[in-house]
């Protein structure tokens, strides 16, 4: 086993760890929500990324200018390209001027150089005074969290190591604790030589840096010692000293849920000191690859991230297993991507696959980054200069080699059990096999709905619509292809079912080999181009996300100008099964049970691309509102069931954690049924029902509507 | 831009600043002030001791004046604002340049040392806002004033807070753990207006 693997398990296996997280992620986003309240939150990111995305595109001309405004404010300002050119500076303040004692405020960019290693080798004390950084230190750790470095210690825990450190016998009362650090650490404020801070934001019109905490420390930090430096990433400059405001305005609220932190102090060059001399202020402008980053036309938009750490709050993987298994400094969704640039890509490979696609920290970046496609860029690049490993290699080829893979799948349906366990199916683009625990796995049909479909009559109808099924459906569950076919045919619309249509390529595509996913889009444009029809129509959210979005940015790249043509005319036809439908509905065209007492009640799980890729919420909910069932919501309704696609066989022990809080919110739903779009998530949640013995059918909404349609 | 009615901003900081954390107190005049000054410190027990003491950044208030001479009356505050006599304080007493409504924010020109001193070191901090300094939002406040020439401009919002042990809130880390704003009013009664 691998140590990331090992590390992963012992995260999960952690009771504190992932205990205080999922709290926090509860309680984190009422209180988002409510410092929200009153604010277009839309109109703030989207004034944050402009701003950024402009200063990221002329980070030279900012650097330039706020040096020059600092410098002529007092401050000394230098512009380092390495983490250990950073550190060399910051040794040298402090050797010129004797310095044995340093008080640092928290500061990523300085936990990004390992300043704090290289200050204690040349003997120089140094303390962190944020109380969480402070709690880490003493206890030889990394931050698990941005904005929260220990939330994965108990209060006993840092109660031992206050303990220790103080030589007394402290009990683990909260507020006892926070006064005690109070007291060692004011004698530290006062004696210290040197003061350390990182900056939120960096102002190029006046050279004048912002600093925002709650707990003072920064305040005393720049105020008590005669010299101070400040460690800035070149990300945090902005071009005017009004673009602070949107910052101030999201950063707090999307950070802690806070309308704004207790202190904000905007230092424009040398203040006084308190000796009446002006303080001797040296401000460390750090590249280390950013300007790089700024040049690349897919990562420069990562600069414009403000450490808010919402990307972390709402990830269902980071609140199972925090901060510790990226093993850097920057963790979650955004960790992933900065690592690859900060560190080395490689040393991104392993935290990159944690990530399931899911889409929820995109809703909620604050400066409005595609955090995912970004994530898909690394997993792409890996694997572009390791190649893919072989098994995955050949799977694709398999996939994408229509008569091969549905050969496959047929023989496997036939001899199930053998293949299955033999090592090769689990490499295909769904798990088939027994190899997640706590999910059982349905058989491959023994046919196929594409078998199935030329026994279907269709009808005359003014309206046709080609049927795009998916694997999932096509081979395992084509009961849900009659479904969509009746409930279609029943709305006066004929369906069409190209024989030729194969994988629509995500596996590839969210596994980084965008060109074998542009192969298998193009397989699927030819087929689906032979038809014309209305309306191209899946019940599959991954494959109509596919179809939608990736097909024509995927012919954009790889393609010729007739493919990308073909791929947009697919794109604009199709439609997700419970939009097309609930809109056919509305306008009258279904006629559903008029029975009472109805349909009874079921709950709903939102499919993460449904939901987050289309943007499809109400749809399906009025749809099976209007075919008679009642809706009881569920918690956490569109959080991750943990199948992502082949995720839930890469990383077994992550998917199933998540799985398991998915069970337990349908157990409180008391609804005996569950519906969803996706038939992804019917695999995942029916299995999971089904291994822990619980009694909740799981249907698609298909196959809920074709029950009730009125013969 | 305009803004909604002065006493409907000014109610907005008092309740925003008050859910904040901070302690807020309007006074009437110098006498009012002197009063209120006296009653606080006597229950943080300055004046009690020689070692307990207010110290005072503030060397005027606007619409009152100096106040050298109208809190020397007052026992235990003293002018000299130094490392050693902030750092064994219980009082700290500044002055505020500008309210702001939206997030009950003092927004200050802390440049001189001697007010960061006074507001970071004691355990309370005592604010003294003019009446007609209450602005609606953060981009108001900033406006009035140059960061150019105002070095360090210190906003607080409440007092000092930490959720980082098991995300249990606690006040008074390093900073104050009470923040006490004296919203002082000119004596001449009405409306005030900026
Ligand atoms: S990527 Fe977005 S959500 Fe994540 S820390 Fe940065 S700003 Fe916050």
């Amino acid at each position: 086993m691998s140590d990331f693997v090992k590390s992963i398990d012992r995260a999960l296996a952690d009771p504190v760890l992932s205990s205080s997280l999922t709290r926090f992620s509860e309680a984190y986003r009422t209180g988002r929500a409510r410092a929200f309240e009153g604010i277009d939150f839309e109109a703030v990111r989207t004034q944050i990324a402009e701003r950024k995305s402009h200063a990221a595109r002329n980070l030279d001309v900012l650097a330039e200018r706020f040096t020059q405004q600092a410098q002529a404010a007092g401050a000394k300002v230098t512009r380092v390209s390495t983490p250990v050119d950073a550190c060399q500076y910051v040794l040298a303040v402090a050797n010129q001027s004797g310095a044995r004692s340093i008080v640092k405020s928290k500061s990523m960019a300085s936990e990004e150089i390992h300043l704090n290693a290289t200050l204690e080798k040349a003997g120089i004390e140094v303390a962190e005074t944020d109380l969480g950084e402070w709690i880490i230190q003493l206890a030889h750790e990394r931050p698990s969290h941005m904005v929260l470095p220990a939330i994965h210690k108990t209060r006993g825990q840092v109660a031992s190591l206050f303990s220790r450190q103080t030589n007394e016998e402290l009990t683990d009362d909260i507020p006892g604790l926070v006064a005690v650090a109070r007291r060692e650490l004011r004698s530290r404020f006062l004696s210290a030589d040197i003061g350390i801070t990182g900056a939120n934001i960096a102002v190029a019109e006046t050279g004048s840096i912002v600093l925002l905490t709650n707990e003072g420390n920064a305040r005393l930090v720049t105020t008590l010692p005669r010299t101070h430096i400040a460690i800035v990433g070149l990300e945090k400059l902005v071009e005017r000293f009004d673009d602070i405001q949107p910052i101030l305005t999201a950063l707090p609220r999307s950070a802690t849920g806070q309308l704004i932190t207790s202190y904000v102090s905007i230092i424009t060059g040398a203040a006084e000191n308190t000796d009446g001399t002006p303080k001797d202020l040296h401000i460390v402008l750090l590249d280390n690859r950013r300007t790089e980053m700024a040049a690349d036309p897919v990562f420069s938009e990562a600069l414009q991230c403000i450490r808010c750490g919402s990307c972390l709050n709402v990830c269902p993987i980071f609140r199972l297993v925090g901060g510790h298994v990226f093993g850097k400094v920057y963790t979650g969704g955004i960790g992933a991507i900065l690592t690859a640039w900060f560190d080395a890509l490689e040393e991104s490979r392993d935290i990159q696959s944690l990530c399931v696609q899911c889409g929820t920290c995109k809703d909620f970046c604050p400066a409005n980054i595609d955090i995912p496609a970004l994530i898909r860029e690394v997993r792409d690049r890996v694997t572009h200069r390791d190649g893919l490993p072989f098994l995955q290699r050949a799977a694709y080829a398999v996939v994408n080699n229509r008569r091969l893979f549905h050969a496959a799948l047929r023989a496997a349906s036939i001899a199930q059990k053998p293949v299955a366990g033999g090592g090769f199916i689990r490499h295909l683009p769904f798990a088939l096999t027994s190899m997640t625990e706590g999910r059982s796995l349905p058989a491959i049909a023994s046919r196929p709905f594409r078998d199935d479909f030329p026994e279907i009559p269709q009808p005359e109808c003014t309206e046709t619509a080609i049927f795009y099924a998916g694997c999932l459906i096509d081979f395992v569950y084509p009961e849900t292809g009659a479904s969509v076919v009746k409930v279609l045919n029943h709305a006066g619309v004929r369906v069409v079912f190209p024989m030729e249509q194969t994988c629509c390529g995500a596996p590839a595509r969210y596994g980084g080999s965008p060109e074998a996913a542009a192969d298998a889009a193009k397989a699927n444009i030819d087929a689906l181009s032979a038809q014309s029809a209305d309306y191209v129509v899946s019940a599959c959210p991954t494959c109509t996300a596919a179809l939608k979005i990736d097909f024509p940015e995927l012919m954009d790249k790889f393609g010729t100008p007739d493919q990308q043509q073909s791929a947009r005319i697919i794109a604009e036809k199709t439609r997700d099964f419970s939009s097309l439908v609930q809109q056919l509905a509305s306008q009258g065209r279904l006629k559903f049970k008029q029975d009472s007492p109805g349909a009874g009640v079921t709950a709903y799980h939102d499919s993460c691309h449904l939901k987050r890729t289309l943007g499809v919420v109400n749809q399906p909910r009025e749809l099976l509102s209007a075919a008679g069932y009642e809706i009881s919501e569920m918690a956490e309704s569109d959080t991750c069931c943990g199948m992502g696609g082949a995720y839930s066989i890469k990383m077994p022990a992550v998917a199933r954690a998540v799985l398991d809080r998915k069970l337990t919110n349908i157990k409180a739903t008391g609804a005996p049924e569950l519906s969803t779009d996706c038939p992804g998530c019917v695999l995942q949640i029916r299995g999971g029902c089904d291994a822990a013995g619980i009694d909740v059918g799981v249907r698609h909404t298909a196959d809920r509507i074709a029950d009730r349609i009125a013969d | 831009m305009r803004y909604p009615p002065y006493r409907v901003i000014t109610e907005g900081f008092i309740r925003q600043a008050t859910a904040a954390g901070a302690e807020i107190h309007l006074v009437d005049g110098s006498a009012g002030l002197v009063d209120r000054v006296t009653s606080l410190l006597g229950d943080a027990g300055a004046g009690s001791a020689s070692n307990e003491f207010a110290v005072c950044a503030a060397a005027s208030v606007e619409g009152i004046g100096p106040l050298a001479g109208l809190l020397a009356a007052v026992p235990g505050v003293r002018f000299d604002v130094t490392r050693e006599t902030a750092s064994h304080a219980a009082v700290g007493i500044t002055s505020a340049d500008w309210g702001v409504a939206q997030t009950g924010t003092l927004v200050c020109d802390s440049t001189a040392a001697t007010q960061r001193l006074a507001s970071t070191l004691p355990l309370i901090h005592i604010a003294l806002l003019p009446s007609g300094r209450i602005v609606p939002d953060m981009a108001a406040a900033l406006s009035h004033l140059d960061p150019q020439k105002a070095r360090f401009i210190a906003a607080i919002t409440g007092p000092s807070r930490t959720a980082d042990i098991e995300r249990v809130l606690t006040i008074g880390v390093h900073g104050p753990k009470r923040l006490v704003i004296l919203i002082v009013q000119d004596g001449n009664a009405g409306d005030p207006r900026p």
